[in-house]
């Protein structure tokens, strides 16, 4: 089988629908291609190979159908899969959702190309990750622990600050004692150029881009540009920390948008949609990212990954962040409630869970007690809290002292251990000093989850 | 041999066409890279394939190569320890063969290792007569399982030669002349069609538990050798944890783990663990009587497909041996989604939330696999295959397509419940929603292993916990003071049933297993308690100083005390005190 050749073009479009193009009369074009397409007006745009039956492929174009014609549209096959060049230059620039230089410098001459798809890797070859890293917030750090290699993605809601979240995370986490490599591939998809314009400014501002690169995909670009976006990021990603010993953490915002165009190309399809219109391959698909994150045997680097998404209607059972709970370790859950009361970071550490937590607590990673007084602390909190809703019922009065203490202890553990100022870094012991201290509330005979001995040892006397 | 030519492409399903003479699941070779693919529906002379590899850069015109045999997996020594994918591709062979910490594609490495030479020990003299399923000889395979190699079904006659010494999967060991006079050469490795279960001879009934050292499985929601399980789980809940624990303690020989569709993280913790887990049963390592499956969720769609049939058929050739198999799929819902990707690209017509219509029969087919049996063979053999699979309903639905079609057929069902995760109330398991269809035929083995009165006590603490559902309704109106003296005993008991029986700690040292006898006499103590705590508010003393006695404070810590110790010196004395410290508030209301 000859490949094809690159200069052929072909003019054979026999219809466009939404972001696709039908182009006919074709030879040895391979599915997965990368298509070159000359719009009647001579801009150049991009597009991959959907389907090929015969001579017929499928082509969606990423920068979308607008201005093309069935008759003067050009297509050439480049016999190429997707792929991205990559260098070290990257770091501290700033590109768009398809790997473009906007910041105005100059572009970039690769290292080596890669495919932005990647293949998967080896659950063999992988190693479990379990390096605490200190993000230096304390619903984070403390209940929900983060290691080098997880994927934990913040579950939000239209209007909550997962955005601030994000940077302070960005420009606080570190790996502690270690002076190693450490960078941040930022991937926004959809945002709004005011979101994009925070985001630069914060990483300017702090000297985090320095250490950065970042990938704007902005709500006017085209949606199906977004699915090229988090493969790009995570492309990158792959390289700095599997052949430049670099720590990498990923920050992919915001997932639903990137769910939303995958949904707009399914529809264009006119493919048997899942549910709420999703398509049914919305799984594996959002696995082919999520499951980019890890640690590896024989490699230095490790790619840890936070993909932000904001949960339609506040709805945890969204096929988006349903279908995203199921693919990470894990997930940190912003309250609506919590912000009107005005605590930022606004973490329900109820519904939040780090599933590699475990790994990255204890002797030799943290401190000896974290795990025991978080679970302590975790468990004292949801009783506090499902007292509140008694109280709305019977009233403070009829609550027995036990009751009120818990109650106390709810309000206190929102307003001083959840609650952190925007530029406040607290270390791992800052914040479970500050549970311990919270655990005083409770009468000492509550304390069933701790041992004897770390009771002794830590908890501060009254 | 059939060679197509592809003519449509479309993500891992492609149309070939040329292919007349070729078989309804029959493997096939796709393009110039040669990948694994597997006919799923034949019109005229065109075949749809659904291809395990990733097929970008596949082009139409390039060859499709039958190889007419349906997909099938190599059976013989060298299977445990391994860690295969969803086609029984060995993983650690690939990893060392490709040199990347990537899976890249067309990899072709064989399931079982050629080059090892296994020590065979024939069991059979020449002249015997032997028929499909009996044993010929055995292998060593590891510290914990001797490997029975058994003569494929379908052949009978007289052992014209045996061998014995060292051999690899492919020599012949054997030279069986059938009745019609043919010589049959027999090696050590058999292949089997993964979608065709293996025969037997009869079904017994599940009359024995699996113990799996979870007291709220064993003593509440006993899940029979033989039996197949659901525990169905919102994300979040433990589930994972939960199968873990299963397949590291429950009494099965064998454990096969398919990681179907999950995270890879989870499954490299699975791999890394078992080797170095110690194995109570036997004294050596988990690992050594275990495979695991791993299809992780980024790995090809369609090879999760095959994962669950793949390791289904290893585990009945272990129960044709004799041995016990616990198999847990985790999770069924990814086996059932990628039935629905594959049906979606086929463009067939959708059941139930986009399912193909043929979800229910599969799933049925696939737990009907289960079951202790009388094996094939002359001699009498008798094994067992457990199934639990792991649901993950979407949005913790318990009403959509894959869950409930799964209750339909499953017996047991383990309801993880995100509320009490959230409580780190482990394992999660919701009492009130969980059932055994199992308890009434394992019962007496109960009554026997442990003592007469079990079956009461179980119940007992089964209602107490039902009543005390209700009663918290109440609570939550009134308050707990409002309640009568009985029922505030009861709610105090309830708790200690929750916290101090049902809670187990996966990671402490002694909690992590629970034999049988100490979780029969934890539960006798605690009901032993309630009743004399009932007897004693009868007289007249306030609940509230029963929830004082200090005794209470040790019944809280018996499950860190280990079986021999809690057994001979803490439960007796528990038994005493609960008397005496009871009985003293009667004297001193």
């Amino acid at each position: 089988m000859e490949a094809v050749d690159k200069y052929v073009e072909y003019t054979s479009v026999s219809s466009i629908a939404g972001p696709l193009l039908i182009v006919e009369g074709v030879k040895g074009v391979a599915y997965g291609e990368i298509v070159e397409i000359i719009t009647p007006s001579g801009e150049k745009r991009t597009g991959q190979v959907l389907e090929v039956r015969e001579d017929i492929a499928v082509v969606q174009v990423f920068e979308g159908t607008t201005g093309l014609s069935t008759d003067r549209t050009r297509v050439r096959f480049t016999g190429e899969t997707a792929k991205i060049g990559v260098s070290l230059e990257m770091l501290g620039r700033i590109f768009d959702g398809t790997g473009k230089p906007i910041d105005g410098g100059p572009e970039i001459i690769p290292e080596k190309k890669m495919d932005i798809n990647g293949y998967p890797l080896n659950p063999v070859s992988r190693r479990t990750p379990d390096d605490f890293i200190q993000t230096g917030i304390s619903a984070i750090d403390g209940p929900n622990t983060l290691v080098r290699g997880q994927k934990l993605p913040i579950f939000s809601g239209s209007g909550l600050p997962h955005n601030q979240l994000a940077v302070q995370i960005a420009r606080q986490a570190k790996v502690r004692g270690e002076g190693e490599r450490f960078a941040v591939v930022f991937a926004a998809m959809g945002i709004t150029s005011e979101e994009a314009n925070f985001f630069m400014e914060e990483f300017k501002k702090t000297g985090a881009l320095e250490k950065a690169v970042v990938f704007i995909n902005l709500a006017d670009d085209p949606a199906i540009e977004r699915i090229l976006t988090p493969r790009i990021a995570l492309t990158t990603a792959e390289y700095l920390a599997y052949e430049k010993d670099m720590h990498v953490l990923v920050i992919l915002t915001d997932m639903t948008n990137y769910c939303e165009a995958l949904r707009e190309i399914a529809a264009a399809r006119n493919e048997v949609p899942g549910r709420r219109g999703y398509p049914g391959y919305m799984y594996t698909d959002l696995a082919t990212i999520y499951e980019r994150a890890g640690r590896v045997k024989g490699k230095k680097g490790t790619i840890t990954q936070i993909p932000i998404l904001t949960m339609p209607h506040d709805d945890i059972t969204h096929p988006i962040p349903d279908l995203t709970g199921y693919i990470t370790e894990g997930q940190i859950v912003l309250s609506r409630e919590l912000h009107r009361k005005g605590i930022y970071p606004p973490i329900d550490i109820l519904p939040s869970l780090s599933r590699l937590a475990s790994k990255g607590q204890g002797k030799g990673k943290t401190r000896e007690d974290h795990p025991k007084v978080m679970s302590q602390i975790y468990a004292a909190y949801a009783e506090g809290r499902s007292l509140r809703d008694l109280v709305a019922v019977v009233g403070e009065e009829a609550l027995t002292e036990r009751d009120r203490a818990y109650l106390r202890f709810a309000d206190e553990f929102e307003r001083r251990f959840v609650s952190q100022g925007k530029d406040e870094d607290r270390s791992i012991e800052e914040t479970l000093d500050l549970a311990w201290e919270l655990l005083t509330i409770l009468p000492r005979e509550e304390l069933k989850r701790i041992p004897e001995e770390l009771i002794e040892k830590y908890l501060p006397k009254k | 041999m059939v060679v197509g030519k592809i003519l449509k492409i479309a993500g891992p399903v492609v149309v070939a066409d040329g292919m007349k003479g070729s078989q309804m699941y029959e493997v096939v070779k796709v393009g110039e890279e040669k990948l694994t693919g597997e006919i799923i529906q034949l019109r005229g002379d065109r075949a749809v394939i659904q291809v395990y590899e990733e097929t970008t850069g596949i082009r139409p015109g390039e060859p499709v190569e039958g190889t007419g045999a349906p997909l099938s997996v190599e059976l013989g020594p060298g299977l445990l320890k391994s860690i295969y994918d969803g086609i029984q591709r060995p993983l650690t062979a690939i990893e060392a063969v490709t040199g990347s910490i990537f899976i890249p594609r067309g990899v072709s490495v064989p399931a079982l290792p050629r080059d090892v030479k296994w020590d065979f020990v024939p069991t059979v003299n020449e002249g015997d007569y032997v028929e499909g399923g009996d044993v010929i000889g055995t292998v060593e395979e590891t510290k914990s399982i001797v490997h029975k190699v058994l003569l494929p079904v379908g052949i009978k006659g007289k052992i014209k030669e045996i061998r014995s010494g060292k051999f690899t999967v492919e020599d012949t060991v054997a030279v069986v002349e059938t009745e019609d006079g043919e010589e049959k050469e027999i090696k050590m490795m058999q292949k089997w069609p993964v979608r065709k279960p293996r025969p037997y001879k009869e079904k017994l009934p599940p009359t024995i538990p699996l113990i799996t050292g979870e007291r709220i499985i064993d003593t509440f929601f006993s899940l029979a050798k033989g039996g197949t399980a659901a525990i169905p789980g919102p994300f979040g809940s433990g589930k994972t944890v939960t199968q873990q624990q299963l397949a590291k303690w429950s009494d099965a020989d064998v454990v096969i783990y398919i990681g179907c569709g999950e995270r890879g993280n989870e499954m490299t913790e699975v791999i890394e663990e078992f080797p170095h887990l110690e194995d109570r049963r036997t004294g050596n390592k988990l690992i050594d009587r275990t495979i695991l499956i791993a299809n992780t969720s980024n790995m090809p769609v369609a090879a999760r497909e095959a994962s669950i049939y793949t390791g289904v058929t290893i585990a009945e050739y272990f129960r044709d041996m004799g041995y016990g198999v616990l198999l847990t799929a985790d999770s069924t819902s990814r086996w059932a989604e990628a039935m629905r990707e594959i049906a979606g690209r086929l463009e067939e017509m959708p059941g139930e939330e986009g399912y193909p219509a043929y979800l229910a029969s599969r799933l049925a087919q696939f737990y009907e696999r289960a079951g202790r049996v009388k094996c094939v063979g002359s001699e009498e053999k008798e094994g067992f295959v457990c199934i639990v699979g792991a649901v993950s309903p979407p949005g913790g639905d318990f009403s959509e397509p894959v869950t409930s079609n799964t209750l339909r057929i499953v017996k047991v069902f383990w309801a993880l419940d995100a509320n009490l995760a959230r409580r780190r109330h482990f394992p999660a398991i919701n009492w009130l929603q969980s059932y055994s269809l199992y308890i009434d035929d394992v019962t007496p083995w109960w009554q026997e292993n442990t003592g007469p009165d079990w079956r009461e006590l179980r119940d007992e603490a089964m209602r107490l916990l039902q009543k005390e559902a209700e009663l918290q309704e109440i609570v939550q109106l009134v308050g707990p003071d409002a309640l009568p003296d009985r029922e505030r005993v009861i709610l105090e008991v309830a708790r200690m049933l929750r916290e101090d029986f049902l809670q187990q700690d996966a990671f402490d040292e002694v909690d992590t297993y629970c034999p049988p006898m100490k979780q029969y006499m934890m539960l006798k103590i605690i009901m032993t308690f309630y009743r004399k705590a009932l007897e004693v508010v009868e007289k007249g003393v306030d609940p509230g100083k029963i929830a004082k006695v200090p005794v209470k404070r040790d019944i809280a810590r018996m499950k860190f005390i280990p079986e021999d110790k809690f057994l001979e010196e803490v439960a007796p004395a528990l038994l005493e005190r609960i008397e005496k410290e009871l009985e003293a508030l009667v004297e001193n209301p």
